[in-house]
């Protein structure tokens, strides 16, 4: 295999892994840039997953091949609404935001396995009938080389994730919003005194991280899982979590770190079919994700620095 | 500052911890509630399931099913005779083979090869009660062994696989490589081999049995690769593979793509407009071992110590012929010459990597 197909072999599938980490991770990067820190991702894409399954199978019928769009959009509003429930508790309670999103995330897994118990009476959803197919983008599909490499058979939501990158790298960094919302989490005192809403700022982006994450989970579920079950995410939102921080909680560190982790676990699997890594035993190659993360987090990323207020409820007058 | 990022790394792994912890008392109570009335005087078995739940549409269900089925031939109904406790992790297993244990079931089954290490525990505490594990082996005089001759079944599906393919390439997807998964293995490369000596099988392992992503991952290369029809051991990395085939289906009706379930029929799975990926299911009987059992305890004589084998001669393993376009009348007659053979003890089908050596020395 010659290096041009296995990077054939390698791109596309690293794009298709790493689209709902990136979009869980921008999430996470908005949260955490106001200073709520978001332990609920998790939570979140469990509850895009179940609503976006669970539209697709209801509705699937009406909107025809519209239904998986419609389906992500839902998963969006709904677990944006759902997220309030942690922007009410740590920005208006002050309550401890990793306690609050751990709360969402034990109620989300509950909720959404629940709820298929009672609708479906039995513990998974049978498979959803439109799901995300890859496609070949017109005209770019036909460029030598790259065209094979990026264009050919891949999911529009990756593409959508790495647009979202940059819409959200422009929104905070290049924006009036932006530049409020990072200084609300780096110090929430001095933006108050300008006159800036430091509460609402942060329910926005609390609002924004449960829309950004139901996507991801919506994503997921409906391009590689196909149904919902308590099994349906397991880790991707810890996952999401470890990019932003791996990051430096910026939307394009975000977004490089969730494509390094698909690139890693598409190198592992695409390994035993590539000749000279054919040879090395399986679990190595099983390991080598893991083992690629840690020594880039060691060697390569320096010091990760969060924003200063992350993790503090922001109380009005005290010092 | 360090120390809060000592907290919140600490509060992640807690999260993680209790998300999982969660998962599990809530299934407790669930089987609380019918199970209250243990102490039956009739004859009472109840199952305690692995990770995927009563409702896995995998063995899990199947045991399930094959009890109710039991259950309502003798007029018992959930709860009163029979009942099912569910784990959702490893630290589950003991807890709830002992509680159901303390709740006076006479017979209670582990489903699956993971709960091995807990029923020899419980069985040595309890030697009054009787245990049966499915999927393999505990050496305890009150506990019945059910297995299955996978590697029967398996082995047809091979030469299906063999017969139907048109690359002369097949893969085979793994979920933990382990004796059992062998099983699976050594059959379908033998059977594969035993009508097409030349043919080409890329085997690889997901590493678990969770992970559809990397099951989808896996699914993408084989296909690229070129093999058109990929037999999957994964349990629920297996949708990723049934994912893969679809989207390749969809983009490209004319390619011929397939996909061999496993466990039961995978029929539903494979779906996609008009066409069906599914070519056929290794479809194991659990609900009939387990049935039968229940049925051999109510009697009197529970094979205590014994190791049941459910193979193709009792059909506790057959090959599924749901797909009627897929699997021609040519492939079924095939199959069912191979497996008059195997019954008939004429061929021997290899259970390991090693007999699987030998066999095909022997070709």
């Amino acid at each position: 295999m010659g290096f041009i197909e296995l990077l054939q072999s390698i791109i596309p599938t690293a794009l298709f892994y790493s689209a709902p980490l990136i979009f869980t991770a921008l999430g996470g990067v908005f949260s955490e840039r106001s200073g709520v820190v978001n332990i609920g991702l998790e939570g979140l894409m469990v509850m895009g997953a179940f609503v976006g399954i669970v539209f697709n199978l209801t509705f699937a019928d009406v909107f025809g091949a519209w239904t998986p769009w419609l389906s992500i959009a839902v998963a969006m509003v709904i677990s944006a609404l759902f997220s309030v429930i942690h922007a009410v508790a740590s920005v208006s309670f002050r309550a401890d935001q990793v306690v609050s999103g751990v709360a969402i995330n034990f109620l989300a897994l509950g909720l959404g396995v629940f709820l298929t118990k009672q609708w479906y009476d039995k513990g998974q959803t049978d498979m959803v009938s439109q799901p995300f197919y890859t496609t070949d983008v017109p005209l770019l599909a036909d460029i030598p080389i790259i065209g094979p490499i990026f264009f050919q058979g891949i999911y529009i939501t990756s593409y959508v994730a790495i647009v979202l990158a940059l819409i959200a790298w422009y929104i905070l960094y290049k924006t009036p919003f932006g530049l409020r919302l990072r200084a609300v989490g780096e110090h929430p005192m001095a933006a108050d005194t300008n006159g800036i809403n430091v509460y609402k700022l942060r329910y926005v982006a609390v609002i924004i991280s449960g829309a950004m994450g139901g996507l991801g989970g919506a994503v997921f579920a409906l391009t590689i899982a196909l149904n919902f079950s308590h099994a349906t995410i397991v880790g991707q939102g810890f996952m999401a979590l470890a990019a932003v921080i791996f990051g430096k909680w910026h939307p394009l560190g975000a977004m490089g770190a969730a494509l390094f982790f698909g690139f890693a676990q598409s190198l592992s699997v695409i390994g035993a079919g590539i000749p000279f890594l054919a040879d090395v035993p399986q679990v190595f190659l099983l390991i080598a994700p893991y083992v690629l993360t840690i020594l880039a987090l060691a060697g390569f990323i320096g010091r990760a620095e969060a924003p200063r207020a992350n993790g503090d409820p922001y109380i009005k007058g005290s010092r | 500052m360090k120390k809060r990022k000592f907290l919140l790394f600490f509060a992640v792994i807690a999260s993680f911890s209790m998300v999982l912890a969660a998962c599990g008392t809530s299934n407790d109570k669930e089987a609380d509630k019918g199970s209250e009335k243990g102490e039956s005087t009739d004859y009472s078995a109840a199952i305690v399931t692995d990770e995927g739940g009563v409702d896995d549409k995998s063995f899990n269900q199947s045991s399930w099913e094959g009890l109710k089925a039991w259950g309502e031939e003798h007029g018992l109904s959930k709860g009163n005779g029979f009942d099912y406790a569910q784990s959702s992790d490893e630290s589950d297993y003991l807890p709830n083979l002992t509680r159901m244990t303390k709740e006076g079931y006479d017979l209670i089954f582990g489903v699956g090869f993971l709960l091995q290490d807990s029923i020899t525990k419980v069985a040595k505490q309890n030697p009054e009660t009787n245990y049966a594990i499915v999927d393999t082996v505990v050496e305890a005089p009150n506990v019945a062994s059910l297995t299955f001759a996978e590697h029967e079944g398996s082995f047809l599906a091979g030469v299906a696989a063999a017969m139907k393919t048109k690359t002369n390439k097949l893969g085979f997807i793994g979920g933990v490589d382990s004796d059992l998964i062998n099983k699976f293995e050594a059959g379908f490369v033998a059977g594969a081999k035993s009508v097409n000596p030349a043919i080409e099988i890329d085997i690889q392992y997901v590493g678990n049995f969770s992970s559809a992503a990397d099951g989808k991952l896996i699914a993408t290369r084989m296909y690229n690769d070129d093999a058109d029809i990929i037999y999957h051991a994964a349990g629920a990395a297996g949708n990723g593979v049934f994912a893969q085939a679809k989207d390749i289906k969809q983009n490209d009706p004319e390619r011929d793509i397939w996909v061999i379930g496993v466990d039961r029929d995978q029929h539903e799975e494979g779906k996609i407009g008009d066409h069906n990926v599914t070519f056929t299911s290794m479809v194991k009987r659990v609900d009939l071992s387990v049935q039968k059992v229940s049925n051999m305890g109510l009697e009197g004589d529970f094979p205590g110590g014994k190791i049941l084998e459910f193979g193709l001669s009792d059909d506790g393993v057959f090959l599924a012929k749901t797909n009627e376009d897929a699997i021609t009348d040519e492939i079924v007659s095939a199959v069912d010459d191979w497996k008059e053979k195997i019954i008939k003890g004429d061929v021997d089908v290899p259970q390991t990597r090693d007999e699987l050596k030998t066999f095909e020395e022997s070709l």
